[in-house]
């Protein structure tokens, strides 16, 4: 184990700030409503501000400047909200001048690099588990330690990242490259079971059926019996963190996002 | 010569027939609202070679896939002897192609190969379907007609060719009574195999089994090409042109709605007030001719498989949301009112509607557009789109989207995000930040 010496204060750097200062950033981190205000998906967001942090990434948030993307809106059918909300924050990202975008949340990324660009926005945008894979490829996040090697960890494939967008090594890289080892869970990739959160299911009370799709996922995990349930989505992180609960499995369970995962590795 | 009469008037009536229900689904088809998809042709062609031709999506599910394949295959290709099968019925010839010699002998052998394939494959299914009970047969969806529909298809399919080879045997037998005298003889690889069962009767009998085997295999194809335009199985014709026409962006991916677009815009300024459309029509939809031409395209090639269904998260956990169910519920109600516009004039409507009368708010509502079903669909269909029409029109149209659901969206709208938090708080999870210094 490599020896910690020192805290330090991370200050997550802001749009406005920079641009006050006359800079812009090479990225924009965008938060997303759900990694600024849910509890336990904030703790995402501050894992992954400390990754960027240690890879000396070139970036800023829009802090206050950042308005819902609109994406539940959008899957619920009310088209006027979210064009609302997707015009006015590509007059943001304009005013600022942003090319790139990074994010956690598959659901803004989807939203901001399909629905976005049919409405102008021209952005490169990649999901936070392809800029971490990047940035572990080009050196930036270098893992020493054997912290992980004995631990069994296995992903979930969030829908609007695997098959809604195609991406699915990158998660599974990132997970790799701590060492650990990895289990497939029966329905993964373009086969994998949805979560239950997506088209607006996080705002409403589910239908009546036999049992929640949460519930349905958490047992293809249970069968895999990992130490380690991984995921890429702030929304499958609060479904599958309360089906582990449900199953009561939470002792022997832990659900972490990869960002959580690599600072852990790190030992940031 | 009164045969070959017969024959030429059935012929010309079963296209005549055709053609007419044909024109009827193109009809249905055509009371949706215009779509233009034509572009990368390319990728299109290339999508459609893959998935139509191909069967790209069929194997993911191996033995279903592979069975089909057979079928798909079997089919194609002896129908290729409904070529001959005509040219001998008008002209009153007998086995025309016979002239070609020992390749024909081949030719006619490898369809009968085929033929004992399908049949095998036919009987399979009907296995699955009937004894073993496989799940996604068996669902709410499928009444009492969608399951007497697959039967027929594979009955049919059976008895076409078991006519087919006991035609071939029949007549092997009485070529071979008459061989030397100016007849070429053929015995042909599956069906010699029956002579043993023929070769006791008569010459007489044969030629009558012979003959009746030849009109039970035209009159049984024919009666099957008017009879698929009624019954999930035209997608052995749409499929081809559906996956041509299917959405090439990533699933994920919805289109926005540029009549939305248009009015934001003004709203927000960016667009003279001059720019907005009077009547433009309803937003989302409610009934058939608010989807688009493709909706309902999609509907006529649904296979009605359930692949989409037994991967459904909400179907799965026991919704009532069936994508399956979706797709027939358009077809169904796209068959009523093109038969009601077509009784009662163009502009004429029945009164009822796809949102209610057919599906259900609750069905709507259960989707958590995952795709799967858009994924696993062999003939590419897109029910999402539908589903998502179906809410823009609820949302937008009757704000009767559930109450939690309008609570959101008012937040989204007053706040910036889907809950009740102040966007003065939205960079509160940056405070008191730390990270340990790695050595
Ligand atoms: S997108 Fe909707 S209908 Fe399709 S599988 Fe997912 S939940 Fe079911
Ligand atoms: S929509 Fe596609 S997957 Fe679903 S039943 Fe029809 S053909 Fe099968």
């Amino acid at each position: 184990m490599e020896e910690t010496i020192n805290k330090l204060k991370i200050k997550v750097p802001v749009m406005a700030d920079l641009a006050a200062h006359g800079k812009t950033p090479e990225y924009l981190f965008w938060v997303g409503s759900a990694g600024s205000y849910d509890d336990r998906a904030k703790k995402i967001s501050r894992a992954f501000a400390k990754l960027l942090a240690h890879a000396g990434v070139d970036y800023a948030i829009l802090g206050t400047e950042e308005s819902d993307s609109g994406e539940a809106a959008k899957r619920a059918g009310a088209e006027f909200n979210f064009q609302m909300q997707a015009i006015a924050n590509i007059e943001v990202f304009k005013m600022y001048g942003v090319k790139k975008i990074v994010t956690c949340d598959p659901h803004d990324y989807s939203i901001l690099k399909n629905e976005y660009a049919q409405l102008g926005a021209e952005l490169e945008v990649y999901h936070h588990s392809q800029f971490l894979d990047k940035l572990i490829a080009q050196g930036k996040l270098k893992i020493s330690n054997q912290y992980l090697a004995s631990k069994t960890i296995t992903f979930h494939d969030p829908c609007y990242l695997g098959r809604g967008n195609g991406v699915f090594d990158e998660p599974r890289n990132v997970i790799r490259s701590t060492g650990a080892h990895m289990v497939e869970l029966k329905r993964s990739k373009i086969r994998s079971f949805c979560c239950g959160a997506g088209g607006a299911q996080m705002f409403k009370e589910a239908e009546k059926g036999k049992t929640e799709v949460f519930a349905a996922r958490t047992e293809d995990v249970l069968e895999v019996t990992p130490d380690i349930l991984c995921t890429a989505c702030p929304f499958c992180m609060l479904m599958l963190t309360d089906g582990i609960k449900y199953k009561e499995k939470q002792e022997q369970i832990k659900v972490l996002d990869i960002a959580e995962l690599l600072a852990d590795a790190l030992q940031l | 010569m009164v045969a070959q009469i017969l024959f030429s008037m059935v012929l010309l009536t079963a296209i005549a027939l055709f053609v007419r229900n044909v024109r009827r689904i193109v009809n249905a088809i055509s009371m949706g609202r215009p779509q233009s998809i034509n572009d990368q042709p390319a990728l299109r062609w290339r999508k459609m070679l893959l998935v139509a031709i191909g069967q790209g999506k069929m194997v993911k599910r191996p033995i279903s896939g592979f069975l089909h394949i057979i079928v798909y295959v079997g089919f194609l290709l002896v129908n290729i002897e409904m070529i001959e099968i005509m040219i001998d019925g008008i002209f009153g010839t007998h086995r025309i192609f016979g002239i070609l010699g020992t390749p024909y002998n081949w030719l006619i052998s490898g369809f009968e190969m085929l033929a004992i394939f399908v049949i095998v494959a036919c009987i399979i299914f009907l296995v699955r379907r009937n004894i073993l009970k496989v799940k996604r047969f068996q669902a709410v969806e499928l009444t009492t007609w969608p399951r007497i529909d697959a039967n027929i298809i594979l009955l049919t399919e059976i008895i076409l060719m078991s006519a087919l080879l006991i035609m071939n045997a029949a007549d092997t037998i009485i070529l071979l009574r008459n061989c030397g005298i100016g007849v070429d003889c053929y015995s042909f690889l599956v069906s010699s195999l029956l002579l043993p069962i023929f070769n006791n009767l008569d010459t007489n009998t044969l030629i009558i089994i012979e003959r009746a085997g030849w009109w039970i295999h035209i009159l049984g194809v024919l009666a099957f090409l008017n009879y698929i335009p009624y019954s999930k199985h035209f997608h052995i014709a749409l499929a081809f042109p559906n996956v041509w026409f299917s959405k090439l962006q990533p699933n994920a991916a919805m289109p926005n709605m540029p009549e939305v677009t248009r009015e934001v815009e003004i709203m927000m300024g960016s667009r003279p007030e001059s720019d907005a459309i009077e009547n433009q029509g309803v937003f989302g939809a409610k009934d058939i001719v608010d989807l688009s031409w493709k909706n309902i395209m999609d509907s006529f090639a649904c296979t009605e498989c359930g692949r989409c269904s037994a991967v459904c998260p909400a179907n799965q956990t026991g919704k009532k949301l069936s994508p399956r169910k979706i797709m027939m519920d358009t077809r169904d109600r796209a068959e009523e009112l093109s038969l009601f516009k077509r009784l009662h004039g163009a502009d004429s409507h029945d009164g009822k509607s796809l949102l209610g009368n057919y599906i259900t708010a609750e069905e709507v509502w259960a989707c958590t557009t995952c795709n799967a079903c858009v994924e696993e669909c062999p003939v590419t269909i897109n029910q999402v789109s539908i589903i998502l029409a179906l809410r823009r029109y609820m949302v937008m149209e009757q704000s009767a989207a559930p109450s939690t659901i309008n609570a959101m969206l008012t937040n989204i709208e007053n706040n910036g995000a889907p809950w009740k938090y102040a966007a003065a708080d939205r960079a509160n999870w940056t405070k008191e930040l730390y990270m340990n210094e790695v050595k």
